[in-house]
This record gives C-alpha cells, sequence and structure tokens, in this order.
C-alpha cells in the first residue's frame, strides 16, 4: 500500500491542519514507513475475533445529573486568544 | 543539612515529622538546586515563589499526620494545575491557565505537598525521548548528550537530577517506565482506571495512566497510595479496593510464580539487556520465588496495534484545540482557513503525523481494515496475558531493548523511535500494571531497567517483588553533577 500526495492532502483536510507541497512530502514518506509497519497485522485471521473496546470489564456507573461547577465564566473567557467581555470571537463567518 | 536533595521521600517525611528539617529548609534546597540545574531544561514552568509561601504556611501549622507533609514536588506539565500555565509540552498550549486541579495533583496536594513546577515532556505525551517538547530537549543527569528518554522526561530527569523528591508521569506506552528505566529511577504505571484521568491532558484514552516515579519501590507505593483513588469525575475510574501499598510492602516473595516470556528475546537484542534479565531471574530465585518460561504469542503485533490504537484516540481528543477558546490561535483569512493555520502552526512535527495517521485508520473506507483490525489484535494481546496469568503471578521482562541513546539519534526515523516502547507497549494495551526498577548498568555506565508486569489491580504483587529484588540489586546510580558548576 501506498499513500500518495492526493491522500495525504485528503487527510489533512479531514484533520483540519494544512500543508504544503514540501510538508506533504516529507508526510508521504513519513506515513508510508509507518503503514509499513503496520501491515504486520494483516498476517494475523482475526474473523472470529471480537474487538475490544475496553480493558476494564465493568459497566460505566450512573451519576446523578446534578450542576457542580462554579461560575468562573469570567476565568474561562480570559484563556481565549481574542479576549471580549462575554464571547468567543472568531473570524467573521456569516457575509 | 547540605545534603537534604539527595534524601529519599521516606527520609524527609521522616525528619519532617520528627521536626529535623522544615518544609521551608527542604523547600529552599530543591529550589537551589533546581536553580543551579537550568541546563538540563527540565522545568517548563517554575512555580517557586509561591512554594516557599506555602512551605512557610506549612511551617507555621504542620500537619503531621499527612502523608506528604510539607515535601515540594514538581510535576509532569500534563496535569492541570488550578492557576499554573499547563503546556503539555506544547506550543498551541503555550498560554493556557487552567481554571481547575487534575485530581491526582488534588490528591497529591490534599496530603501536604508543594508544587515546585511543571516538568517538560514530549508534546502531548508524543515521544520517547522528549524531543518532540516546544520548550526543547531535556538533558539526562546520567550524561549531557542523551536523551532522558519520553514522554516523560523532564520528570526522570528532575527525579535522577535531585530537583524533586518524588514526581509523576502519564504512561500511554511506556512514558513512565521508559525514562525511569533511561535514568536509574523507579517508574510504576498503574492498572488503567486506577489514577483518575480527570484534569489531564488526553493523548489515548484507552491507554492513558498517571503513575508515581521514585527514587526506590517504597517511596514509589507510598506516592501511588496517594494518587490512586476512585474518582466519579472519569467515567473509566474503577471502583476496587486500594491498598495501602506503603504499609503492606513485603519483601517476602516466596512461592511466587513469576513467568518469564520468550517473545521478549527479540532479534537484535544487545547482549547487555539479555544479561541483565538473567541477572534478574537469577534475583528472584534468590528470593524464593519460582520462574516459569511462558508465552505471549501475540508481543510482535503490539506496536502496530498500538500505533494505530493511540493515533486514533489522539486525533478525536486533539480535535478541540482549534484556536477558539482558549491556546494558540494564527491568523486566517476566514474560520477554516484560521483552524487550519493555527494547527499547522501550534502542533510540532510529530504530534501532526500521529492525527494524520490517526485521521486516515478512522476515515471512511480505511476503518474497518485499520482501527477495527487493531481492536482485535488487541484483544489477541489481552487474551495472551489472561491466559499466561493462570500460570504465574508476575511476569518478568527488560524495561527497553537498549539504554538512553543521543538527543538527534533517532529524530529521522519515527519507526526506529516507536521500537523504544516494545516491551512497555503491551501492557497499555492490556491495561495492566507494570513497574520498571533500575537493575544494572550497560558497558558505559548507563542505568537499565527491568519490568515486571501484574494482573489488573495487582499493583501490591509487583511493588512487593520490586522491592525484593532492589534488596538484592543493590543498584547505585553513576551520577556526577556534572550540571552544577
Amino acid at each position: 500500500m501506498s499513500i500518495d500526495l492526493k491522500t495525504i492532502k485528503h487527510i489533512s483536510k479531514l484533520s483540519r491542519i494544512s500543508v504544503d507541497e514540501q510538508k506533504a512530502e516529507k508526510l508521504a514518506g513519513d506515513l508510508n514507513s509507518i503503514f509499513d509497519f503496520i501491515e504486520k497485522l494483516n498476517e494475523l485471521k482475526t474473523d472470529n475475533v471480537k474487538p475490544l473496546t475496553s480493558v476494564a470489564e465493568t459497566t460505566l456507573k450512573l451519576r446523578s445529573d446534578k450542576v457542580e461547577s462554579e461560575n468562573i465564566r469570567e476565568q474561562i473567557i480570559k484563556n481565549s486568544p481574542q479576549e471580549n467581555e462575554d464571547y468567543f470571537v472568531v473570524p467573521k463567518v456569516i457575509e | 543539612m547540605s545534603d537534604i536533595t539527595r534524601q529519599s521521600l521516606s527520609e524527609l517525611v521522616e525528619n519532617i515529622k520528627n521536626k529535623k528539617l522544615s518544609s521551608t529548609e527542604v523547600t529552599t534546597a530543591f529550589i537551589a538546586r533546581s536553580e543551579k540545574s537550568k541546563v538540563l531544561n527540565a522545568y517548563i514552568t517554575e512555580d517557586f515563589t509561591s512554594a516557599l509561601d506555602k512551605a512557610k504556611k506549612f511551617d507555621q501549622k504542620p500537619n503531621l499526620d499527612l502523608k506528604l507533609p510539607g515535601i515540594p514536588m514538581a510535576v509532569k506539565d500534563l496535569f492541570c494545575t488550578k492557576g499554573v500555565k499547563t503546556t503539555a509540552g506544547s506550543k498551541i498550549l503555550n498560554n493556557f491557565i487552567p481554571t481547575y486541579e487534575s485530581t491526582v495533583t488534588e490528591n497529591i496536594w490534599k496530603e501536604g505537598a508543594i508544587l515546585l513546577g511543571k516538568l517538560n515532556c514530549d508534546e502531548f505525551a508524543m515521544g520517547s525521548s522528549n524531543e518532540t517538547s516546544f520548550f526543547g530537549n531535556v538533558q539526562n543527569p546520567i550524561d549531557k548528550d542523551f536523551v532522558p528518554g519520553g514522554s516523560s522526561g523532564g520528570s526522570a530527569s528532575a527525579l535522577a537530577g535531585q530537583l524533586t523528591p518524588i514526581t509523576i508521569g502519564t504512561d500511554t506506552g511506556g512514558s513512565i517506565r521508559q525514562p525511569a528505566s533511561f535514568t536509574g529511577t523507579v517508574g510504576l504505571k498503574p492498572t488503567y482506571g486506577s489514577c483518575s484521568r480527570y484534569g489531564i491532558v488526553a493523548f489515548a484514552s484507552s491507554l492513558d495512566q498517571a503513575g508515581p516515579m521514585a527514587q526506590n519501590v517504597k517511596d514509589c507505593a507510598l506516592l501511588q497510595e496517594v494518587i490512586s483513588t476512585y474518582d466519579t469525575k472519569d467515567s473509566t475510574s474503577i471502583d476496587f479496593k486500594r491498598n495501602h501499598y506503603s504499609k503492606e510492602l513485603s519483601n517476602n516473595i516466596k512461592g511466587k510464580k513469576i513467568g518469564i516470556p520468550k517473545e521478549y528475546r527479540v532479534d537484535g537484542m544487545p547482549k547487555e539487556i539479555d544479561d541483565l534479565w538473567q541477572k534478574g531471574v537469577q534475583f528472584v530465585k534468590e528470593c524464593g520465588a519460582e520462574t516459569i518460561d511462558i508465552s505471549l504469542p501475540h508481543t510482535s503485533y503490539a506496536l502496530p496495534t498500538y500505533y494505530i490504537v493511540a493515533p486514533a484516540e489522539a486525533s478525536s481528543n486533539l480535535a478541540r484545540y482549534d484556536g477558539v477558546k482558549y491556546g494558540f490561535r494564527a491568523k486566517g483569512d476566514n474560520l477554516i482557513d484560521m483552524y487550519e493555520k493555527t494547527r499547522s502552526e501550534g502542533f510540532g512535527a510529530e504530534v501532526q503525523r500521529r492525527i494524520m495517521i490517526g485521521t486516515y485508520v478512522l476515515s471512511s473506507g480505511y476503518y474497518d481494515a485499520y482501527y477495527l483490525k487493531a481492536q482485535k489484535v488487541r484483544k489477541l494481546i489481552k487474551n495472551d496475558f489472561d491466559e499466561a496469568y493462570k500460570k504465574v503471578d508476575a511476569i518478568l521482562t527488560p524495561s527497553t531493548p537498549s539504554s538512553a541513546f543521543k538527543i538527534g539519534e533517532k529524530t529521522n526515523d519515527p519507526v526506529s523511535m516507536y521500537l523504544n516502547d516494545i516491551f512497555t507497549v503491551p501492557v497499555n494495551l492490556a491495561g495492566l500494571p507494570g513497574i520498571s526498577i533500575p537493575a544494572g548498568h550497560d558497558s558505559r555506565g548507563y542505568p537499565l531497567g527491568l519490568q515486571i508486569i501484574g494482573k489488573a489491580f495487582d499493583e501490591q504483587n509487583i511493588l512487593n517483588i520490586a522491592f525484593a529484588m532492589e534488596e538484592k540489586i543493590n543498584f547505585k546510580n553513576k551520577i556526577t553533577d556534572w550540571w552544577i558548576k
């Protein structure tokens, strides 16, 4: 299997990570060597194996639906890259 | 006392309880040594002024019933600390001030410990050498040109260099045990669900576990006792009966059955690692335990499985870093452009690589071939351990296939870097506890570790085996303080 530049561009779009030509070529090389290594799994027949979805064989506990957070809106907003008293600010999305 | 930083946690606790030392004296000593050790680059954020204030406050009204009374310590910068910058070693979180505290660190402060600062690590814990950190390489106190291991590289370096008496790391594929092995320290990866993941920057949620790192097994047991609690804030936290690991620590391992898995004798493994392993077998026998040859037939499939499962989970966990609510933001022409530039400039190369792998294996048309396949092989790997534990109580292996390597030696070849975790990754995939203890030196005098793997929730047993072996091994770290002028 080989991951070509077109596939890299497609994954980068899905990942929301911009890549230029140079970076795409480097990534293609790296990913191909990693996937060569991963292909080893195809040696195994797993048709009748049930996938492991959780190592902890317990059922999840229920909890009451109670609000526990404090009123820390100001502190949270303070961490935002573009400060505004009331909102998170992003580039304009509506024309 | 000039030798304060040489003392183990247990000695410091005893000296503080007997009022031979104050928290202020101890904290001052570790701060002074940390100040002189900046070249190691172990810290990302120092919190020394505040640490000293807390120590003074503690001394005014000392509560000596606590388990970590007035003990200063630095922690891996993957644990959220309320009001103290938490970066996960990434540019994208370079200005992030958490509004909450991780459960594990909260447990530590409740027992009287004091935060010294936040320690360097591979970016989002993705790495085996601390070289992927946005904040630069960390030097191994053993030798300046060598990596301390990773991802908890700053933690291991700070601990071995005596900048902190104990520390905590996180381990997704070996990130506590491998750096412990590279620096001659003790590191425990607990059973999945033993320590809460609440407030730990997420990498791969089905594999991530926090754990203690210490100079010796007893200190490691005490710290594990403090950090392991059931927590409703982590839905995968498990409510099981936790031991008083330090109180119940015993070197009596007579009659224990220890498995020696033949598949861990991998091609190209240096002879010194094999010799060390044989020495380990000898030691456990001298302690009265019995060794049994076992087989874990799917061992060689663990790393390929891990490099599907971990990136898949990471790609989804790291989707939150979009430059909107916190962290770094790049300028963009529109919203999508801003997302793409923020993530391209904010994440380092290894993190981007793993997000891409994860996105690919989860994408339409490839899910069954990769992700589902990996989940099935993960089951086979867990089954191997389940079978083995019908015959044995624990398993003994080397911690790593080599000792510490040179800075820069493996950065250009991701696969050769991944091979570092060949002995540690299966343990995470199966959700088991594993501990690395220093067990010898290579020909250059660099430390080598042995790993003891336990049954789920059987931390006490592997701590006991480690404790008994530690006595026999009588390891001495060869650190010359070369960086202190």
